[in-house]
């Protein structure tokens, strides 16, 4: 008994610890917010950590891995194996709503709307509202911005340029 | 347990995933096949970067090339573990000949409207092929699609808005999206020869390319009629990449890619 309320304590702290993570190009969100965090479980003192990448060619996806292991190692776990897990597929139907309360307060539009994958074939297109002075009148710049997971949006109001993490 | 109002991402099961399956020798050369494809189709929109003829194009292209490149190492790291070979000794330690991409993606990218043509016809291509490979009976392929299908749908949108403002631009932008067009069409057909796949296709492994066809023809003709151009009269070359068997370009192309790993054995940055 004594030895499962400990395996349950051990992988809650190394889950808080994973959750702690931060994502490398967007810092003011944790792997968690994003939803990139999928599981954690200790198994024979190794604690296993799955992830899922944003995009196929997310070049934070190595960094990501190795801040996991160092968090974990700072928080008591020396031994710690990061796993991939491909499928399901990441939506950004997965970011908290805390995440995107922070993505707006960064600067950054958060998605709007659903993934249209889980939904049907049509996407919606709704209004990007324009993270500086909240307006929905925005347009699309470019369909790329800085990173994969993003758009590059100006506000027709405040006229400032912004980012726009795109539904996906 | 937390009661969260948005979709939180599924817990993987209790049981660990089979993350270190092996496939088969014949799976391992399909995954090559499709690996290679994007692997070449990274390296030729990496080119584009810096050279693209606005800074936001450069973004799109260098974006698209990304997805393109991270694509082709899921599919290279699944394809290596049939002989214990990584995604970089596949990527930059083959020679041309054990190269399995088609001819279109080595094509060299030429002027602007050469890019988009290029990406037109594989992003229509891809979209097909990777919708139709979420269904493969191989979960590891299954997945990888699952992903790409997503990306590749921007990309298609990327090319489609290009050809059509091209297309239906001036004289001059309609009479070299038009040439471009008629440039590139000769390697189109080999996208869709299922080469020596058919057991593959047959077990639900494999997507039988064949049959991709008829929607990727459906989908083209509607970006074409809107981009008033007209669908090549020019007939296909005889291309065998998926054998080995690639145009002069490729050379070029993997001399680039491959000197540093080549000269630098084992370094890393």
């Amino acid at each position: 008994m004594t030895t499962t309320i400990d395996k349950q304590s051990m992988t809650d702290s190394a889950r808080r610890a994973a959750a702690r993570v931060p994502d490398p190009e967007i810092p003011v969100l944790s792997i968690e917010d994003l939803g990139i965090l999928r599981d954690v479980q200790v198994e024979d003192d190794v604690v296993h950590v799955f992830i899922t990448p944003t995009y196929s060619g997310c070049p934070a996806m190595d960094a990501i891995r190795t801040d996991i292991d160092a968090e974990l190692r700072e928080a008591g776990f020396p031994a710690v194996r990061v796993h991939t897990v491909l499928s399901p597929a990441w939506t950004t139907d997965w970011m908290s709503d805390e995440g995107k309360r922070k993505l707006a307060e960064y600067g950054i539009a958060p998605p709007s709307g659903h993934s249209a994958v889980h939904s049907g074939p049509i996407p919606v297109a709704l209004s990007v509202k324009c993270p500086h002075c909240g307006s929905l009148k925005t347009r699309e710049l470019s369909r790329f911005g800085s990173t994969a997971c993003k758009a590059l949006y100006r506000c027709t109001d405040c006229r400032e340029p912004f980012d726009y993490f795109k539904v996906h | 347990m937390t009661n969260s109002p948005h979709d939180a991402a599924p817990a993987v099961d209790d049981v660990f995933p089979d993350f270190d399956e092996v496939p088969s020798a014949s799976v391992a050369r399909y995954a090559l096949v499709l690996g290679d494809d994007a692997l070449i189709a990274a390296q030729r929109l990496g080119e584009l970067i810096s050279s693209a003829p606005e800074l936001e194009e450069d973004v799109a292209l260098a974006n698209i090339g990304l997805d393109e490149l991270g694509q082709a190492r899921a599919l290279l790291q699944y394809a290596g573990r049939a002989d214990g070979r990584s995604e970089d000794d596949l990527a930059y330690l083959r020679d041309e000949a054990e190269f399995r991409s088609a001819h279109l993606v080595e094509q060299p990218n030429g002027d602007f409207a050469g890019v988009i043509a290029k990406l037109l016809l594989f992003s229509l291509y891809q979209r097909e092929l990777y919708a139709a490979l979420t269904g493969s009976t191989d979960n590891y392929l299954a997945a990888v699609a699952a992903k790409a299908v997503k990306e590749v749908r921007y990309h298609v949108e990327h090319a489609v808005t290009w050809t059509i403002r091209l297309g239906d631009g001036t004289d001059e932008s309609h009479r070299r999206m038009q040439g471009a067009l008629d440039a590139v069409w000769p390697y189109l057909d080999e996208l869709f020869e299922v080469a020596d796949f058919a057991d593959l296709a047959a077990d639900g492994t494999a997507v039988d390319a064949s049959a991709l066809r008829t929607a990727f023809d459906t989908a083209l003709d509607v970006v074409l009629d809107e981009a008033t151009l007209t669908r090549p009269d020019v007939p296909a070359i005889r291309a065998r990449g998926r054998y080995g068997e690639h145009s002069q370009h490729l050379g070029y192309l993997l001399a680039e890619m491959q000197v540093l790993a080549r000269k630098h054995p084992g370094a890393a940055w």
